[in-house]
């Protein structure tokens, strides 16, 4: 069963293509990193796969429907994406922020119920912001910004889960401790996840699924173990990269 | 930053009343005063005596037309904001407002029927923002300084074609012409057709009030949350246009306050749109009103054009928001 797949797509912007014919498929369970160097198009294909650009050829399907016939709402109740970026244009508290993730779930005149406030209050908790739903959002700092998208994604409660860079303006500590538990409360509940990496030995630590994308639409992937080789990765990097055994784990080192 | 007693719904109500004494004092403030209770009086019983005359002819008309006016402008700024995402925006400033002014002009030049004015109005103004829309938008997102300076040099551009109609107008009125440059008010009722625009402007508003909660961070993520972006954005551009077109055909071009009205509101209620328009809508009228009998009584018996009065509240508020950079956001 698949909740995301795409068939022989072709994604990019511009003169840049990010993947050509590329079939994939994203099952529960699974956690994706997307990895390749600055202008490639990771964030394209991304945006693509979440229905916001246009797809130059190939189909989507989200859930086993085609993504062009699924209403809009559906579509934001299915998946769910964090932006690289975060825009405001007027300040809000943060609890308003959080609680725009449910939108997809509240409509018209009806009001968010006590558990939609229920919900924006466990996710507040579990990126570590209990505490701040009163403040303004533009007195946080960039790291308590981006849990605080990660916590509106959350309450967004999606089957398929896209992340732009996730840990993006983080500190160390948040870095590896909420992408432990974002992702394992991700995988519990049956989601695919695919993000946008930056830093390869985290991606390769949080992930089991490595999306290549070499420029010029040429792609590779696979599992962790399969993919992620010296080769392939200095070639990704355009530098030497050099794999290194710590204990269980493998890094990658550059040269 | 208000205290949370005015968050809970306080500003709503108490922007009511305040709409409420303050059309009281434009009817019994003027060049002959009349007092509370001659003016309930004079509600209640209606009849033909003096006061009656200048309330029911003179000072109603032109306060309900305030009123409606004020409402109108401070709902097209706040949607205007939204649409552009820049909290500069206002009818006035860029231009919509001249769109409506220069094409009602041309119904009157042209010698077509007067009924074409309202209709004329409608298109300028669409016309106006239709054309922000597509010029001003660079790369990507909207960048502040070419929004404003497109919107300005459409404003003048406007500015201009009325100054042409009206130099080229032999043997009219001129001075009374001057009021769609300037803004004023004549002892016109705001018309059925007005009211129930602002009504309903203000309904759907409210009904896609979180739609524009979201809009206003960011067209991508909206998209992403189900909002159909498209939509909305010309849902937003034909219903400010509208409102525009309603005010000034009512008043000619009444600047800021699109700008004034909205900023001050965010202060108090914050951004989210269920309460801001609501609360705008209100706050636009109570100063309209307001500023209207001022109009009308500070250098009296010399009528100023409501305006100017605007005009002095709201270049300094517009430079101000322009020199703290509006990235920042109202608090």
């Amino acid at each position: 069963m698949s909740l995301l797949s795409a068939t022989g797509i072709e994604a990019g912007v511009g003169s840049v293509t990010a993947c050509r014919d590329l079939d994939l498929t994203l099952k529960p369970g699974e956690v994706w990193s997307v990895l390749g160097q600055n202008g490639v198009g990771k964030t394209t294909l991304l945006l693509t796969l979440a229905g916001l650009r246009p797809l130059r050829a190939g189909e989507i399907e989200l859930d086993g429907t085609s993504l062009q016939s699924l209403s809009r709402k559906e579509r934001a109740r299915k998946m769910g994406i964090l932006f690289q970026h975060f825009e405001t244009l007027f300040s809000t508290r943060v609890v308003d922020a959080v609680m725009t993730g449910r939108h997809p779930w509240v409509s018209g005149w009806r009001g968010t119920s006590q558990h939609d406030e229920k919900m924006v209050q466990e996710q507040l908790d579990r990126v570590g912001l209990e505490g701040f739903g009163q403040r303004m959002v533009t007195t946080l700092s960039g790291g308590e910004r981006r849990r605080m998208e990660i916590a509106a994604l959350g309450a967004q409660q999606t089957k398929v889960v896209l992340l732009d860079e996730p840990v993006n303006h983080l500190d160390l500590h948040y870095q590896v401790h909420l992408m432990r538990i974002m992702l394992e409360e991700w995988q519990r509940k049956g989601c695919a996840v695919m993000m946008v990496m930056h830093d390869i030995n985290l991606a390769l630590r949080f992930s089991n699924r490595l999306l290549l994308l070499f420029g010029d639409g040429e792609t590779c992937q696979g599992d962790v173990a399969s993919v992620a080789t010296e080769s392939n990765l200095t070639r990704l990097f355009g530098h030497p990269l050099q794999r290194v055994a710590i204990g269980k784990e493998t890094l990658f080192w550059p040269l | 930053m208000g205290g949370s007693w005015v968050r809970q719904g306080w500003v709503i109500p108490g922007l009511a009343v305040l709409l409420a004494v303050v059309m009281g004092l434009s009817l019994s403030i003027g060049s002959m005063p009349i007092d509370w209770q001659e003016l309930v009086v004079t509600l209640r019983t209606g009849g033909s005596s003096v006061s009656a005359t200048v309330v029911f002819d003179l000072r109603l008309p032109r306060a309900l037309s305030a009123l409606v006016v004020g409402a109108s402008l401070s709902l097209a700024g706040v949607l205007m904001q939204v649409l552009l995402r820049n909290p500069l925006a206002d009818p006035y400033v860029l231009g919509t407002s001249g769109g409506a002014a220069a094409f009602a002009l041309l119904v009157i030049f042209l010698g077509l029927p007067y009924q074409g004015i309202p209709l004329a109005a409608g298109i300028g103004s669409m016309l106006s923002m239709g054309l922000l829309f597509l010029l001003a938008r660079g790369e990507g997102d909207w960048s502040s300084a070419r929004l404003l300076l497109t919107g300005i040099v459409l404003a003048s551009g406007w500015g201009a074609l009325i100054s042409f109609i009206l130099s080229i107008t032999q043997g009219a009125e001129i001075h009374s012409m001057l009021f769609w440059l300037m803004g004023d008010f004549r002892a016109v009722s705001p018309g059925l057709t007005r009211w129930i625009l602002l009504a309903s402007a203000l309904a759907l508003g409210l009904f896609v009030a979180r739609d524009l909660n979201l809009l206003a961070g960011g067209e991508l993520r909206a998209q992403s949350l189900g909002v159909h972006t498209l939509v909305l954005r010309l849902g937003i551009l034909f219903g400010a246009s509208l409102l525009t077109a309603a005010a000034v055909t009512l008043s000619g071009s009444i600047g800021f306050v699109g700008l004034v009205v909205p900023h001050m509101m965010r202060r108090l209620v914050g951004a989210d749109h269920r309460r801001l328009l609501p609360a705008s809508a209100l706050a636009g009228s109570c100063l309209l009103v307001l500023a209207e009998m001022i109009a009308r009584t500070v250098l009296a018996p010399q009528q100023l054009p409501v305006g100017v009065i605007t005009a002095f509240v709201g270049v300094p508020l517009f430079l101000y928001l322009l020199g703290r950079g509006h990235r920042a956001g109202s608090p």
